[in-house]
């Protein structure tokens, strides 16, 4: 079940360059456990010391934030779209 | 070298070379300009400001638009600090000042953080400005691009208040209206930047846009006679102002502009329909993000950047954050309007609102210097004042008439 993750800028250092890669799994935090395996760094960029999401990095599914789901059990199918977006300041 | 040293990570501490990127490489945490204090030391002087334009370009030294090349202003900053004495009969503060950001040139606070990310994108190659916007940045980064010639897109909510939307369009920038909130059209443009090279005010030049937001608080102190006040109110949206309005007073005191003495109080107000700084200040608990229901859609950001870093600031000075209802809103809206002459936008109703709220409940003795950031023009969301001809009497050209209209005048 291979859902499409968009990689902001900053982190496409980790993927050669590539900005959407696909990675299997059933929630969002099985597909940034998957994205860990095959992209190394993920982890320590968008987790902090105690295996928390940090504060402002923001991961949607398709338009959602996660936050207003389930957080990192929310669930996934195939076709789903999870955007990882740095927090910016407003406006 | 200049006097900006790096960008530095606020969480890892991690230095890059100052470039157009908000992101720390290897942590994801926002980027700040790190500064030679020992440059500014030597070259930055109460009489150096002083000499300097009647703008915020006096501090200059301490932004981040190095050199002495010609700049693009329109007369930014050096708003009157008005020392509002009945608005302070009303609340029980003698000492009551209002920073008066609506005289900007286009009316809002953004003027001063727009003026100094468009000189830093011109001086740094970029062709193009952008942003995403609630309506006050959109109408500064259209205006300063158009004195800069350099083109531009704006990125909106598609519900935007129609004289937001109008006072952006006169510019003639490309105007997107996105079908989408605040927070997704911010999203929006996040992913565009990674795409186009062009300067987004508020996302990949972030770090240098949001160093004028301290020149609010340098003129604060130089107006009040390089003295720091007992507190300062500050609207929160992200909370990136609130943080370079802390990363200001660290300055002045650093560079001995000011006296020192007792480290100002930090406050932060919120709409209640937008309100998760103040909730998470309240409940001790990380900040959540929230959908947005306000009339204040200039500070209606769920997902605040800053958030986390306004809450430790608000703690460590001894401020508190606190939220005001819609109908606080637009009373404090014509409190200020009624007794000092300010007509303040939604997010003036916002900070006047919690000033009230803290007055009324007995947070100042009377006699402290309380200063607050009223940072857009009421122009800019009439539609919230609720009949506004109420206050109108519509007569016959007649003496009589008139006399009639207003019983009250007869002299019997």
């Amino acid at each position: 079940m291979a859902v499409k993750v968009r990689v902001p800028g900053p982190l496409r250092r980790l993927t050669a360059g590539e900005s959407i890669v696909e990675v299997d799994g059933a929630s969002v935090g099985e597909v940034l456990n998957n994205l860990e395996q095959k992209y190394p760094g993920f982890r320590e960029r968008i987790y902090d010391q105690e295996g928390k999401l940090r504060q402002f990095v923001n991961i949607y599914k398709n338009d959602e934030d996660i936050r207003f789901g389930s957080g990192l059990e929310t669930a996934v199918a195939a076709g789903d779209d999870l955007s990882i977006v740095p927090a910016v300041a407003g406006g | 070298m200049g006097r900006v040293k790096s960008l530095i990570c606020r969480e890892c501490q991690s230095e890059f070379e100052p470039q157009a990127t908000h992101v720390c490489d290897l942590c994801f945490g926002p980027l700040e300009v790190k500064y030679d204090y020992g440059e500014l030391a030597r070259t930055v002087t109460r009489e150096s400001i002083e000499a300097g334009p009647n703008s915020l370009w006096r501090y200059r030294g301490l932004l981040p638009v190095e050199g002495d090349g010609e700049l693009v202003t329109l007369g930014e900053g050096m708003t009157p600090l008005v020392h509002a004495q009945r608005l302070g009969a009303e609340l029980g503060l003698s000492n009551l000042y209002i920073k008066n950001e609506t005289v900007n040139p286009t009316n809002s606070f953004k003027d001063r953080v727009v003026s100094v990310a468009v000189n830093w994108a011109r001086a740094n190659g970029f062709d193009t400005m952008a942003c995403a916007s609630t309506g006050n940045l959109a109408n500064s980064v259209a205006a300063y691009s158009a004195r800069a010639g350099m083109r531009c897109f704006v990125f909106i909510p598609a519900d935007l208040e129609a004289s937001k939307v109008l006072t952006t369009s006169v510019f003639a920038p490309n105007l997107v209206a996105v079908e989408g909130n605040y927070d997704e059209v911010n999203r929006l443009c996040s992913e565009l930047a990674d795409s186009y090279h062009w300067a987004f005010a508020n996302i990949n030049v972030r770090p240098f846009y949001a160093e004028g937001s301290k020149t609010l608080t340098y003129e604060t102190a130089e107006q009040l006679g390089w003295r720091l006040p007992d507190e300062i109110v500050i609207p929160i949206a992200s909370g990136c102002q609130f943080v370079k309005h802390n990363k200001a007073i660290q300055e002045l005191l650093e560079l001995e502009l000011v006296e020192p003495g007792k480290y100002p109080k930090l406050t932060g107000a919120q709409a209640l329909g937008c309100s998760p700084v103040a909730t998470a200040f309240k409940d001790g608990e990380p900040v959540r993000p929230v959908k947005p229901n306000t009339i204040a859609k200039s500070l209606a950001i769920g997902n605040p950047s800053d958030g986390k870093y306004v809450i430790d600031i608000a703690n460590g000075t001894g401020g508190v954050v606190e939220s005001v209802t819609e109908e606080e809103i637009v009373e404090s809206i014509e409190l200020l309007a009624g007794t000092e002459g300010i007509f303040a936008e939604t997010a003036g109703g916002v900070t006047i609102g919690v000033l009230r709220k803290l007055a009324r409940a007995g947070r100042w003795k009377g006699d402290e210097t309380v200063v607050a950031y009223v940072t857009g023009h009421g122009f800019k969301t009439i539609e919230v004042i609720p009949n506004l001809e109420r206050h109108r009497r519509t007569i016959r050209p007649s003496v009589r008439a008139f006399e009639e209209a207003f019983p009250e005048l007869a002299t019997g």
